[in-house]
């Protein structure tokens, strides 16, 4: 392996076998892309030490591309309005030139299916087979949050199941009843996600025992003096009801869709199912959401091994490895701040970049690079690092553990902070010495799905009085939420509830809410 | 690994969605189609549409955070300028120098506020036509043998084995064993096995051989008579029979005497396109036949029609006369939807009034579907502040409306009312409910 650096000059000459090219020219078939595959699969496996779903290449044409984007890329999923939205928007796009398609999708299951276009050349065939089927493979496959949160082998039968319940009920109750529970179902999506794993309730002889120890504990402990201090006066102690009710309501909440279907008073038995069902849906993306830069990066990285192993073995010829290098440093462009063009951060670019980076560290380490990362600097095992690295963080980590100060100076990186209250933005910190840790952090809670979506919490439930649901924003460096959006969403989920809501938008640093929003439920709804 | 080719698939899997879609946005694609009929050239109309839709009916809304409030951090790649504690000026419309908010992830938002997509030509004449209707359609049972189908009747005795009926097939055979006594399969196997068995025990019993001439019996029977007879066959049987397709035949009538301009052949040409659209949609067969008239009419092709020009004076019952003779020559009445539009400046000899106001109530407009007199103007049309002129072909017609519905009659100026117009006089009336051939 250390012979085979990460870079793009030629390999030494000395293990490399030649062997025969896989295909010549632009033209494919069938069996060009399992000679392909099982090319891809001799690199992947042995040398990149990767483990993957079996794989399952599909060829489609540019329309089915266009209809695997209208249904989120899965092969089959339910019907609504939304999708054939964004087919038609797609379509004019497409149409007039103005979006490339993919080149491939691919979809966390198991087997891994893999879309490829037909009108893909051999090589591009080559470079998404290494990218899809081996790369984005490999890491939905050993990713913590995939194998943590998703079902990859039950996935598509779930959405079998639930195209045919959502088109059953569209017949038992109509298209309109049906629809409006799934918009009001989609507004809330985003907080439809369990983030952090359930609370097990405790059976009743662990609650025995607990409470047992407790009292043990107490009773070791007991010390007379405790008696004699003065109580602290306590103002506002809890209504031992109200902490009662929240408790059995599972309050504070913050997966809205899973409190109403639960919760939800007027709700009939289907209507829940569907809500389930936008949640599940919503649980199955929430990893991809969380790991765009390492499932991109992972891909890129592992299609960049694989077709420079292609080419030093000659299976790729060198027309077909300048065609790669041409799309895949497209792919890898990032633009600067002030470049026409800049839209963001490229996923590809930045994964790319620092795994690149990671390889080098393991194996051609500065004096820096072994005070930043002494457990990886010069372990001479790249992919052993990587591979550990794809299976154990998300962006946010990642980028908080692994962006190098080299990487930060090459992508030229800055923080610009910018406060309402103040005439001008500041620029925090820069690629210097002083900066590096701040920069770092900043960027990290960039991809830090808890720092982009807004905090919303349903907090209590008026029961005795008039059912009023009560959530709460917690509002973070004063960003308060979109109004007319919210408005939108709100009314949704009073229609869902059934009575009135009430949102308070609450300063998370001095508690003063901010803002107050309230929708009441349309009675055309039930 | 396998590999699947997907591209015979059948197409368009999210249809299903795009109709959905489409009755989301009914009513704004409908107003956009009806828009594009005013502005459009009415041939392109039935070419796929451009639609515009505001994005509101379709927005999906979420809860998302207003960059534009609270204290936002932008961490920009490319920085050759600035170091630590530098103070930048607020870039104008408020963006984080340069726009960081491309990677707050932006859940699916619609930034532009209306958002544009193509219509398919039939969603486009589904939207164009809706709530138009054809005028007395149930009027008059209208039918032709257009088409022959198939439909079941019953049994027969002899066909193809792809029609054989298998259950009716079995039925006759199961009655004919038990009418025939055949002896059953089981009969025969008991009978067997208690001759086996007495082989066994006691080979030498006289019982032995009467059980087997008994079974030997049975065998010969049960040969005999066959499980299933060519007599017990019965096969699906299909007759034909005449499915009635409406037909409908369009009668465009136009004046072409000197003092028609193009401007007006142009409005009548419209009319005429619409009307033709929209019996096409209505009807599986449509005819047309063209004619013109000065003071003398005759059957033209199209292009004639609509291209040349003659002079001389103008008689319009001419062209009523020619309609007469073709529908008694080609169109019974009985047969056929007859529709029929005539376009005119409203010059006529006022001499001819009478004759042409006779044979409208007598011949023609009891034959008709629907009669529409389109009445073409100038594209000044009636300038504001007179009275309106009234011509004398005008005059003529009116009386024969007031009392006969199915004369209707309209007045154009400008292309922009052919679609208004032709909507007036095709929608559906309250009450009336659709009546689809």
């Amino acid at each position: 392996m250390s012979s085979a650096t990460f870079d793009a000059r030629p390999a030494g000459p000395a293990v490399i076998a030649k062997h025969a090219p896989l295909f010549t020219g632009n033209d494919w078939d069938f069996d060009t892309i399992r000679r392909i595959h099982d090319a891809c699969e001799a690199i992947a496996g042995p040398e990149l030490g990767l483990s993957w779903y079996p794989n399952q290449i599909e060829i489609i044409t540019a329309e089915q591309m266009l209809d695997a984007y209208a249904s989120i890329g899965m092969p089959l999923f339910y019907k609504h309005w939304s999708f054939g939205k964004h087919f038609a928007q797609h379509e004019a796009g497409y149409r007039r030139g103005l979006m490339g398609l993919a080149y491939e999708i691919v979809i966390n299951s198991d087997p891994c299916i893999s879309y490829i276009m037909e009108e893909n050349t051999a090589t591009m065939q080559t470079l998404v087979i290494a990218h899809a089927a081996f790369g984005h493979n490999h890491f939905f496959k050993n990713n913590y949050l995939f194998r943590q949160w998703t079902d990859a082998e039950g996935i598509l039968d779930y959405l079998e199941f639930a195209k045919t319940f959502i088109s059953r009920c569209e017949e038992r109750y109509g298209h309109t009843a049906v629809e409006s529970v799934l918009d009001a179902a989609h507004a809330l999506m985003n907080q439809g996600v369990h983030r952090y794993p359930r609370k097990k309730r405790p059976d009743l002889s662990s609650e025995q025992r607990r409470e047992r120890e407790r009292q043990e504990h107490q009773e070791r402990m007991y010390n007379d003096l405790w008696r004699t201090l003065p109580a602290k006066a306590r103002s506002g102690k809890p209504d031992p009801q109200a902490e009662r009710r929240r408790a059995l309501l599972e309050l504070p909440q913050e997966n809205i869709l899973y409190f109403l279907e639960k919760v939800a008073p007027r709700l009939q038995p289907w209507q829940r199912e569907i809500l389930r069902i936008v949640r599940h849906v919503a649980q199955y993306f929430y990893p991809q959401r969380q790991t765009k830069v390492m499932n991109e990066g992972c891909a890129t990285y592992n299609h960049y091994r694989i077709m420079t192993r292609l080419s030093e073995t000659g299976q790729i010829g060198e027309a077909a490895y300048l065609e790669f290098l041409q799309s895949h440093t497209n792919v890898i462009r990032q633009p600067t701040y002030n470049d026409r063009h800049y839209g963001g951060h490229n996923p590809y670019a930045i994964g790319f970049a620092m795994m690149t980076d990671i390889a080098r560290i393991c194996t051609e380490p500065t004096d820096e690079d072994r005070a930043w990362f002494p457990d990886i600097a010069g372990s001479g095992d790249a992919m052993g690092v990587l591979r550990d690295v794809w299976a154990n963080y998300r962006d946010e980590s990642f980028i908080a553990q692994f962006l190098s100060p080299k990487l930060m100076r090459q992508l030229r990186l800055f923080h610009v902070t910018d406060d309402p209250d103040k005439p001008e933005l500041r620029v925090e910190a820069i690629h210097d010495e002083r900066g590096y840790r701040r920069l770092r952090r900043a960027f990290a809670r960039q991809y830090d799905v808890a720092w982009l979506d807004p905090d919303i919490e349903v907090v209590d439930v008026d029961l005795e009085g008039d059912r009023k649901l009560i959530l709460h924003h917690k509002v973070l460096n004063r960003v308060l939420l979109n109004k007319d959006d919210a408005m939108r969403v709100l009314q949704h989920l009073a229609d869902l509830w059934g009575y009135d809501v009430l949102m308070k938008e609450v300063d998370t640093v001095t508690g003063a809410v901010l803002k107050e929003h309230t929708a009441s439920a349309r009675p055309t709804f039930f | 690994m396998h590999i699947i080719d997907r591209r015979l698939n059948p197409g368009g899997k999210s249809l299903a969605n795009r109709q959905r879609f489409l009755r989301r946005v009914r009513d704004v694609a409908q107003r956009a189609v009806r828009e594009a009929a005013r502005e459009k050239d009415i041939k392109d109309l039935g070419k796929d549409g451009n639609v515009t839709v505001p994005v509101d009916g379709v927005r999906e809304p979420k809860f998302t955070r207003n960059p534009s409030t609270g204290i936002q951090d932008h961490i920009l790649p490319g920085n050759k300028t600035y170091i630590e504690g530098d103070l930048i000026e607020r870039p104008p419309g408020g963006g984080g120098g340069g726009g960081g908010s491309g990677d707050a992830g932006d859940g699916g938002q619609d930034s532009e506020d209306t958002f544009r997509f193509v219509l398919t030509r039939e969603e486009f004449l589904e939207l164009f036509l809706e709530d138009l209707e054809l005028p007395d359609l149930a009027k008059r049972r209208l039918a032709v043998v257009e088409t022959e189908a198939l439909r079941r009747a019953g049994y027969t005795v002899t066909g193809s084995p792809a029609n054989l009926a298998l259950g009716r097939t079995l039925r006759n055979s199961l009655s004919r064993r038990i009418a025939l006594k055949r002896p059953k399969a089981a009969e025969m196997e008991a009978l067997e096995a208690e001759i086996r068995a007495l082989e066994e025990s006691q080979p030498d019993a006289v019982i032995l051989d009467e059980l087997k001439a008994e079974l030997e019996r049975l065998r010969t029977r049960s040969q005999r008579i066959p499980y299933v007879d060519p007599i017990d066959l019965r096969y699906r049987r299909f007759e034909p029979y005449p499915r009635p397709v409406a037909q409908a035949v369009m009668f465009c009538l136009m004046d072409v005497s000197g003092s028609m301009t193009e401007h007006m052949k142009d409005l009548a040409k419209r009319f005429y396109i619409l009307l033709h659209i929209f019996l096409t949609r209505r009807y599986k067969h449509v005819e047309i036949v063209f004619i013109r008239h000065t003071d003398h009419a005759k059957e033209v092709d199209e292009e004639t029609f609509f291209g040349s020009r003659e002079t001389g004076g103008t008689l319009v019952s001419s062209a009523l006369v020619e309609m007469k003779r073709i529908i008694a020559e080609r169109y019974n009445p009985e047969d056929w939807n007859i529709y029929a539009a005539q376009a005119s400046d409203g010059d006529n000899v006022s001499s001819d009034g009478a004759t042409s106001q006779d044979l409208l109530r007598s011949a023609i407009l009891p034959a008709c579907q629907y009669f529409a007199y389109l009445e073409v103007g100038d594209e000044g049309g009636p300038r504001a502040g007179f009275v309106e002129h009234r011509t004398t072909l005008w005059r003529t017609y009116e009386p024969v409306s007031k009392t006969n519905s199915v004369l209707a009659m309209r007045k154009v100026n400008h292309r922009r009312d052919i679609y208004p117009v032709f909507r007036e006089l095709f929608a559906r009336k309250a009450g009336q409910e659709a009546a689809s051939p």
